[in-house]
C-alpha cells in the first residue's frame, strides 16, 4: 500500500504547471505539501472535483489539469467517468485515491470497500489509459510517462492515511482560495 | 405577429449572449427545438452529461476560463441537483447559466399557481437557494436571455431561464 502522503508528494515533484483539483483529506494534505495557486480548492458538493477537472480541461486545453479525487467521491458521481469518456479531453488525468473510506467524514467505509473495482469501472466507462498502483515504486517509475501521455487518463491508487493534516475547510470553502484561483487563471489567459 | 416561442430565436439569442459550450442532459420541453439543432450547430461545443450536477459543476470550471457556458436540463434535473446549485453556483457567487424546460407547464398559466406540484415548487426553489431566474414563454421574453447572461457573469451570480411552453421541432 501506498501512504497518501507519500504520494501527493510524490505529485509535487512532478508537478510543473498543471490546474489541480484535489478534494478532502487530498485536499488538505496538497495545501501543506504544495502551495500553488492554480489549485481549485472550491469542488463544493462532494463528487463533483471530477466534473470541475473536465470543465477545466475543456476551458483551458493547453494547461493539463490533475483531479486528486476520492474513492467515496467517485462513487458519488459515476456518470463522470462516461462524461469525460465521451468528451475525451487529453489534458485530463483523473487520479483517485482509494483508501475504502469516508475519511474526512468519520472514516466509515465506502459502499464496496474491498471489492469493488474503480479501475474497471473506468475501462469500462470508456476512459482510454486506466492504472492502477497499490506500490510506491511502481507508481514512481510510471509518473512521468503515465502524466505525459494523451489522456483522459484514470489513475487508481491504493492507499492508506499518512501523516496527520489540518482539516482547512476555511481553504477548501472560502472566498479567498478562488480569488487566489481567479488571479492565477487570468494570468493564464493574458498569456495566450 | 406570431408571439409563440421558438427555439431557433432563442438560439441565436444565446449566442448573441456569447454562450459557447452547451452542457445538457435532454428535456422533453425544448428537446427538438433547441437542443436538437444545438448538438449539429458548428459554433457551439456541447457536452452530454450524465447528471445534471455534473453541468454545474463544467460551467462553473468554465467560468474561470473566459469561456460562456450553458447548463440545459428539465426542472426535474434541478430538482436532483439543488447541492451543487446551492454550493457552487449561489454559495461560491460563480456565473453558472441556466436554461430549464418546465416539463408540465402551460404557456398561459403561472408556474407558481400549477395544480402540478412539479410545476409549482420549481420557481421557489430557485428563490429558496438564491438563485435568479426568468420564465421564458412568448417570443416576446426572448430578448430577456442577453441581459440575463451578461448580467450573471457581470456580477457573478447564477441564473436560471425557465422555458415555459413546449418548443416546437423545425
Amino acid at each position: 500500500m501506498i501512504r497518501r502522503d507519500d504520494c501527493i508528494r510524490l505529485l509535487a515533484v512532478h508537478h510543473t504547471d498543471e490546474i489541480v483539483v484535489p478534494l478532502y483529506q487530498a485536499a488538505f494534505e496538497w495545501y501543506a505539501i504544495k502551495p500553488w495557486p492554480l489549485t481549485y480548492y472550491a469542488f463544493g458538493a462532494m463528487g463533483q472535483g471530477s466534473s470541475h477537472g473536465l470543465g477545466f480541461a475543456i476551458g483551458v486545453p493547453e494547461r493539463q489539469v490533475w483531479v486528486l479525487d476520492g474513492d467515496g467521491s467517485l462513487l458519488m458521481n459515476l456518470g463522470a467517468l462516461v462524461t469525460i469518456a465521451e468528451a475525451a479531453p487529453e489534458n485530463l488525468v483523473h487520479f483517485v485515491f482509494e483508501n475504502g473510506t469516508y475519511e474526512a467524514n468519520g472514516a466509515h467505509p465506502i459502499p464496496g470497500a474491498g471489492v469493488v473495482n474503480l479501475a474497471g469501472i473506468a475501462k469500462a466507462a470508456g476512459i482510454p489509459n486506466v492504472h492502477e498502483f497499490s506500490e510506491m515504486e511502481a507508481l514512481a517509475e510510471a509518473l512521468p510517462g503515465l502524466v505525459a501521455a494523451p489522456g483522459p487518463t484514470f489513475v487508481d491508487l491504493k492507499v492508506v492515511p499518512g501523516g496527520r493534516y489540518e482539516y482547512r475547510w476555511d481553504v477548501v470553502h472560502g472566498p479567498e482560495s478562488r480569488a487566489i484561483f481567479r488571479r492565477a487563471m487570468q494570468a493564464v489567459l493574458a498569456a495566450r | 405577429m406570431n408571439d409563440t416561442l421558438n427555439g431557433p430565436r432563442i438560439l441565436s439569442t444565446l449566442k448573441a449572449s456569447g454562450i459557447e459550450v452547451v452542457v445538457s442532459v435532454p428535456d422533453v420541453v425544448t428537446s427538438e427545438g433547441l437542443l436538437r439543432p444545438i448538438s449539429t450547430d458548428p459554433d457551439l461545443r456541447h457536452v452530454r452529461v450524465c447528471k445534471e450536477d455534473e453541468g454545474v459543476s463544467i460551467c462553473a470550471a468554465l467560468s474561470y476560463c473566459g469561456t460562456r457556458a450553458l447548463l440545459m436540463m428539465q426542472q426535474t434535473g434541478m430538482y436532483d441537483s439543488m447541492n451543487a446549485i446551492r454550493a457552487i453556483a449561489a454559495g461560491y457567487g460563480l456565473p453558472v447559466c441556466m436554461l430549464i424546460g418546465l416539463q408540465g407547464a402551460v404557456a398561459d398559466e403561472d408556474p407558481r399557481r400549477s395544480e402540478k406540484h412539479i410545476v409549482r415548487c420549481a420557481l421557489p426553489a430557485l428563490d429558496a437557494v438564491e438563485v435568479e431566474h426568468r420564465l421564458l414563454r412568448r417570443a416576446g421574453d426572448v430578448p430577456a436571455i442577453v441581459p440575463a447572461i451578461d448580467g450573471a457573469y457581470r456580477r457573478s451570480r447564477p441564473v436560471a431561464l425557465f422555458v415555459g411552453a413546449m418548443l416546437p421541432g423545425p
